[in-house]
């Protein structure tokens, strides 16, 4: 699974602190951990509260840079944020993220083929968040068509389903795993499938038990990549497990070590 | 309409590795070989680079076998006494890449060779021949455990392949490599898995992954190569899949393994029907050296000379790219 580390997001106060101080080394360290803990790349997000949300996005990717060259996830939905932060981080980013509408997929399809950028697509549009897997898929398919047309290679499209608390809408994580089997048929290469997947536990009293087991099976069901807290060592030892018994990865005694060492090579 | 080839694309590498130092690199050795470094299945240059030919090894042991076949007996049987002069007909008549010293004789049931004696061997070996060796000790764990640190110690800086690491025998090998610069030779019983877990095992006391061949107990043509072959396909698939507990080079024991089949050995009067035993032998050695080679092999460690020179010529044509 290609591992999204969320942890810096402004909604942390650590992050929102050291955005506001203008303190690199709290921001250094997270990339740095989330690295080692197995994420292939870093989402990273001002926070609402930022004040001036595209000085405080130049100010951070630039302070990531200067300790990795791992791909950032811009996640803002400002435009001329995302357009900077892309800029900043350079080619192999990924863009987080187009609303399902064509105003929004016209806007950000031709970036993400500006910056040689991957884009993740959420199943969401004017009318909102579609009530089933099939509205998913409706949604999830405007945006292959958007890449096709536009000539950004389906496999750089990321589809987001959505997921949302389960304390709110007990339905979706089961509808949601629908619509990842279902998106896969929409082209050829299929498009990505990613979650993010702490959502589906906000607000609940065991968060990590739900992560952990709603990410094993959004992966049996063909999720590519999902955001996620990679510093949660039971959620990725779940991961680990899951890839392994899918046959991703050879089984040794120490299976565990061995994917982390891979990992952080 | 023309036919489009499908292409598989990695972007990961099966690691690179270096056997012997010459006077620039704090050794003796006049060549080095070295092997590895392909982003693709074996001799697809179509779908990825091969930077590096495999190598072949000729063994030599400290003590002959009692039985030697007739056609081994023809080819090295006035050498075959002293290792040193086996070492040098290998490399100076057979053209050989490596030489892959077996200390046979110091097993217990054997002459029971102490480490000083197993360590002159090695020193004898060393100064015969200019190529890069790979040692091997006896195979009986608590006497390599006595030998191997000494063999070590008087090639240290050669930057030899030391061998074999185990899952249940891997600390005092594991760590004379790296006391003494050597590379290891990480060894599992035809199973993908314990190889996997003997190279983390390893990795774990300090030794680098980049430093490590791995080596399955090879099976020759008849006698489960087959099982060999599937499990080298799937380690190699698995180091462009990056992988890396699993990216080193590899190397099959074909030699050793091919002439214990009674196909190999025996001679026209026990089976007529098989037809004339003096190519016989070599046959079998050749053909299991080249299935291996397609499997993804990277050191062929081989007995007879003329197996060796039908590899050799077919090596040669294997990683010539066309066009």
């Amino acid at each position: 699974m290609y591992a999204i580390g969320e942890r810096i997001n402004g909604m942390f106060r650590a992050v929102a602190a050291a955005i506001k101080e203008q303190n690199p080394e709290p921001i250094q360290g997270l990339a740095r951990e989330q690295l080692k803990a197995g994420a292939q790349a870093l989402d990273v997000n001002v926070g609402p509260a930022a004040a001036e949300p595209l000085a405080a996005m130049e100010w951070l990717v630039k302070a990531i840079r200067e300790v990795t060259d791992a791909p950032l996830a811009i996640d803002t939905t400002k435009p001329e944020v995302m357009r900077r932060g892309l800029e900043l981080s350079g080619p192999g980013a990924i863009i987080n993220s187009a609303k399902g509408q064509q105003e929004q997929l016209d806007v950000y399809v031709p970036m993400a083929i500006e910056y040689e950028a991957s884009l993740i697509a959420l199943t969401i549009d004017e009318n909102g968040i579609p009530r089933d897997a099939n509205g998913r898929s409706e949604i999830a398919l405007r945006a292959v068509a958007a890449a096709m047309e536009k000539g950004l290679p389906t496999d750089r499209l990321m589809i987001d389903a959505v997921i949302l608390p389960v304390n709110v809408t007990q339905p979706t994580p089961g509808h949601v795993l629908e619509a990842i089997r279902s998106v896969k048929l929409l082209s050829d290469p299929p498009p990505k499938t990613v979650l993010g997947l702490s959502n589906v536990s906000q607000g609940t009293t065991q968060r990590e038990l739900i992560n952990r087991t709603y990410l094993v099976m959004a992966l049996a069901a063909g999720m590519d990549a999902a955001i996620v807290d990679v510093l949660d060592t039971e959620l990725m030892d779940a991961m680990i497990t899951a890839e392994l018994l899918m046959n991703r990865a050879v089984y040794a005694d120490d299976f565990l070590k061995a994917y982390r060492a891979s990992a952080a090579g | 309409m023309p036919f489009e080839m499908p292409v598989e694309k990695s972007s990961s590498a099966v690691n690179t590795v270096t056997i012997g130092a010459t006077a620039d690199e704090g050794g003796t050795r006049l060549s080095t070989v070295t092997v590895g470094g392909e982003t693709a299945l074996p001799f697809l240059h179509f779908e990825g680079e091969m930077p590096h030919r495999p190598a072949i090894a000729m063994e030599v042991l400290d003590v002959p076998p009692e039985e030697w076949p007739g056609p081994m007996q023809e080819a090295v049987g006035d050498v075959c006494g002293d290792v040193a002069g086996w070492a040098r007909k290998c490399v100076d008549e057979f053209g050989a890449d490596m030489i892959s010293l077996h200390l046979v004789g110091a097993h217990p049931d054997q002459q029971d060779r102490s480490a000083e004696e197993c360590a002159q061997t090695v020193k004898a070996v060393m100064e015969a021949v200019g190529v890069p060796l790979i040692i091997w000790g006896c195979g009986e764990a608590d006497k390599d455990n006595e030998i191997m640190p000494r063999c070590s110690e008087v090639a240290a800086g050669e930057n030899c392949l030391l061998g074999t690491a185990t899952e249940d025998n891997y600390r005092t090998i594991t760590a004379a490599c790296i006391a003494d610069n050597h590379k290891l030779l990480a060894e599992a019983p035809l199973d993908i898995n314990i190889q996997k877990q003997v190279n983390i095992l390893v990795s774990e006391m300090g030794l680098d992954l980049s430093r490590i061949v791995m080596y399955q107990a090879t099976g020759g043509l008849g006698y489960g190569m087959e099982y060999a072959y599937s499990i080298m396909e799937r380690t190699r698939l698995a180091a462009l899949s990056a992988d890396r507990t699993l990216s080193m080079p590899m190397l099959a024991l074909v030699g050793p393994e091919c002439w214990k089949a009674k196909e190999a050995r025996a001679d026209e009067a026990t089976a007529p029907e098989w037809g004339d035993a003096a190519e016989r032998g070599i046959a079998w050695e050749a053909t299991t050296a080249t299935c291996f080679l397609h499997a993804g092999t990277h050191i062929l460690v081989m007995w007879h000379p003329r197996a060796v020179e039908i590899v050799r010529n077919t090596i040669d044509s294997l990683v010539k790219q066309e066009g």
